[in-house]
């Protein structure tokens, strides 16, 4: 089997087959990630540009050791230190740097649709690493990873989103992943923070928690920004921690074999308490690990990889 | 002749174009000089339809010194010098923009006034309104006076709208009484809204003085903060900001009022949403004196097309839902709606060729307008030819108090005839305009303009293929 298409740009459209066949792949390189040598040739050769015009610490260590881990040649940009801030736009700087022999980019951007954009000036395969509040299909794929390999499955399973959906790619990400995969979602937030006819993508949404996680078997608990306040769609964080703080007397509405999931960095003591996001059912760092595992697998099938991995 | 020169691909149909004031397309009398002639040019044969006076027959139209002299039932003895014949053509006033962006002065790069004058022409307009949001803006007399000059050498006429208030800064009113004496045909603040209500009273106020129409752009800047298409469910699910249709309502509701209060005029510009076309109903209804129009992109394109990241179709009001787009058919088929415009806004390549979010608002429109009504109204039983032409010529010409959009006797020789069965593929890179920003590239569109005759001269002309 191969990938439809060179790019990966988000998990909307995307098929529970093709969704399938990354999370498969990710299994074997997990596999290798926990051989004594970690690193295998695979991309030896293979150009890759992390074009980073977002602060990211998570995302991108995890690109840069999933990249190095398969040999690739790998080349870090950042705003800081880019011609963006003379005044070079975004499509002279990606031609420029494709110029320089470059095979795969991987972006991360504030604004929604960079990563299509980059995809209509270049002709290398552009892997979105998280644009605007619109995807960040490697977080969606690597948090499907981390729920399957709990429960060996995903259909079924009831899955809540809490916290700010109105500004999160990883919501949309997550939602469309596990739509596909077969999951009863549902979202949870302040009416403020819940985009509007978000129950259009197939989902139910919530602006009060004990229903939302009434036998709910995954909580996905997002970051809620500061910034929120500010542009008053939150009187306060104090009063979002009270109405919406995932605290360990809310989980028992949660079915028996419950999880916690958080795609970090997490505010502790505002959208969860220290104890539940360090507690027995917590599985915030495996998603951090799997995180590797998936952008390998994700790197080596758009490189034209066809499943099998010595 | 040049007209039966056939395009060398067929990609190239129909985009045959050719300069126009040289050679004519016939001489009705080729052994004798002009002198000897009644009139400069006839137009036979054609389907001529005036909105105003209702008229829908063919008929032969002979016009001369740049005035409109006889209008005769075809083979009629009288003769011109120059012939156009208009059989299985659809002849019309000269159609009229009354919301154009020509981007001179300040921005001669994206278009200028003879580039958009061409652009005009090219899509059928005789008569385009320019808006003030110019660098610097037409708020005082002396930019009118400058936008005149450069219109003498524009192969239509130019009439500029003023700026409400000073740089549009939405504080203190302009000099209108100034800007009236040089002329211009409205004010506007386009582009953005007057957003205090104290000053957009004591515009609608001053202005009645002068009967002189003011445009309001309505939106709440508050509202529309950060937003770059319309709220739904697309931006819901691409994460971009939205402009909620409330934003444009709430200004539409506000500026109602205001117009009621002090029995001025209002013209609501560029309307795109269900609501804004309920309140003006409403509105006109109870007598108040608003009109409104309505763009062709509205009309047609819905935030659908936004998921391609299209920066093209990035406008403000932003493209609406289906359910608005159908609305606005509605409005105009109900005659809510008076008339429609262009709000052509050319920006550069480098410009729109960035993120999203990034990227100006606006689209070319003027080579397209007429073909979408004809593709998307007419065609398709929304509006009748009659009242198409209506809300692009007389319509119009009567909120502007313009000498303009009628074919009788003694008017300005203004015509447009356009081929109704022509089918042709929007390629901008052939436009006129110096933009090319048109999410339109690639579509097909039915019905294009044939000629079109500012004054007594043909100014665009196509050939027959």
């Amino acid at each position: 089997m191969k990938l439809r298409s060179k790019h990966l740009l988000g998990l909307e459209g995307m098929s529970e087959e093709e969704i399938a066949f990354i999370l498969d792949t990710a299994e074997t390189f997990k596999e290798i990630l926990s051989r004594p040598i970690r690193i295998v040739p695979t991309l030896r050769g293979v150009g890759i540009v992390n074009l980073f015009y977002e602060p990211s610490t998570r995302t991108r260590i995890s690109f840069e050791l999933a990249e190095k881990r398969l040999s690739a040649e790998v080349v870090n940009f950042s705003t800081s230190v880019s011609s963006v801030k003379k005044g070079e736009t975004l499509k002279d700087t990606v031609r420029n740097i494709e110029a320089m022999k470059i095979d795969m980019v991987v972006v991360r951007h504030q604004s929604s649709g960079v990563p299509y954009f980059l995809t209509q000036c270049l002709n290398a395969s552009i892997i979105n690493a998280g644009d605007g509040a619109h995807e960040h299909p490697t977080q969606g794929l690597l948090d499907l990873f981390t729920i399957r390999e709990k429960y060996k499955r995903i259909k079924g399973l009831k899955v809540v989103i809490v916290g700010d959906i109105k500004y999160s790619r990883v919501a949309r990400s997550n939602i469309w992943g596990l739509k596909a995969m077969g999951a009863d979602v549902s979202v949870c937030g302040p009416t403020t923070l819940l985009p509007i006819e978000i129950e259009k993508m197939g989902i139910k949404a919530y602006s009060d928690l004990d229903q939302a996680l009434e036998g709910a078997d995954v909580v996905n608990v997002l970051r809620i920004q500061l910034e929120r306040q500010k542009g008053g769609l939150l009187p306060s964080l104090r009063e979002y921690t009270n109405k919406f703080g995932i605290t360990k007397e809310r989980l028992n509405r949660l079915n028996e074999n419950f999880t916690i999931m958080h795609p970090g960095p997490i505010n502790r003591g505002v959208e969860i308490t220290p104890e539940v996001a360090d507690g027995p059912h917590s599985v915030i760092l495996d998603q951090v690990t799997n995180g590797v595992a998936i952008r390998m697998a994700v790197l080596y099938l758009l490189s034209g990889g066809e499943g099998k991995v010595e | 002749m040049n007209r039966n020169k056939k395009s060398e691909s067929p990609s190239q149909e129909s985009v045959l174009k050719m300069s126009l004031r040289g050679p004519v397309w016939g001489r009705s009398n080729p052994g004798k000089s002009k002198s000897d002639l009644d009139f400069d040019i006839a137009v036979l044969g054609g389907r001529v339809i005036d909105p105003e006076t209702k008229m829908d027959r063919i008929v032969d139209i002979f016009i001369h010194n740049g005035v409109i002299k006889r209008i005769e039932k075809p083979k009629s003895k009288l003769r011109a010098e120059e012939v156009i014949d208009a059989k299985g053509m659809i002849v019309v006033p000269g159609l009229i923009d009354m919301h154009t962006h020509l981007r001179e002065p300040g921005r001669e790069d994206e278009e200028t006034i003879y580039t958009g004058s061409c652009a005009a022409v090219a899509g059928g307009f005789t008569s385009i309104c320019c808006m003030p949001n110019t660098h610097p803006p037409i708020d005082n007399q002396e930019t009118v006076k400058f936008i005149y000059e450069k219109a003498k050498s524009a192969k239509c006429k130019i009439y500029p709208i003023g700026c409400v208030t000073k740089g549009q800064m939405g504080e203190e009113l302009t000099e209108i009484y100034d800007l009236v004496q040089a002329d211009v045909v409205a004010i506007s603040d386009d582009g953005k809204p007057v957003s205090n209500p104290q000053v957009m009273r004591n515009a609608l106020e001053y202005s009645r003085m002068f009967n002189l129409l003011v445009i309001s752009h309505c939106e709440d800047l508050s509202l529309s903060a950060g937003g770059v298409m319309h709220e739904g469910f697309i931006s819901t699910s691409l994460g971009m900001c939205g402009i909620p249709s409330v934003a444009e309502e709430i200004m539409i509701a506000r500026d109602i009022k205001l117009a009621e209060f002090t029995k001025a005029r209002i013209h609501i510009a560029h309307v795109s949403t269900e609501g804004s076309v309920e309140l003006i109903r409403q509105a006109k209804k109870r007598g108040v004196k608003v009109t409104c129009e309505a763009t062709p992109h509205h009309f047609t394109l819905s935030h659908e097309i936004i998921k391609t990241f299209d920066t093209n179709a990035k406008v403000n009001p932003p493209l609406r839902t289906k359910r608005d787009v159908e609305t606005i058919k509605k409005g105009l088929k109900d005659g809510t709606i008076d008339c429609i415009a262009t709000d052509h806004a050319p920006h550069s390549i480098e410009e729109k060729e960035v993120e999203f979010d990034f990227a100006p608002c606006g689209m070319v429109g003027l080579e397209t307008a007429l073909s979408l009504v004809i593709t998307e109204l007419i065609d398709k039983k929304v509006l009748s030819w009659s009242q198409a032409i209506a809300k692009l010529t007389i319509n119009p010409a009567r909120i502007l108090n313009l000498n303009a959009g009628r074919i009788k006797k003694d008017s300005p020789a203004d015509v447009t005839i356009i081929d109704p069965k022509a089918s042709w593929v929007v390629d901008p890179s052939l436009f006129q305009s110096k933009s090319k920003n048109s999410p339109f590239g690639g579509r097909r569109l039915k019905g294009k303009v044939f000629c079109t005759i500012v004054d007594g001269k043909v100014e665009s002309r196509e050939f027959r293929v």
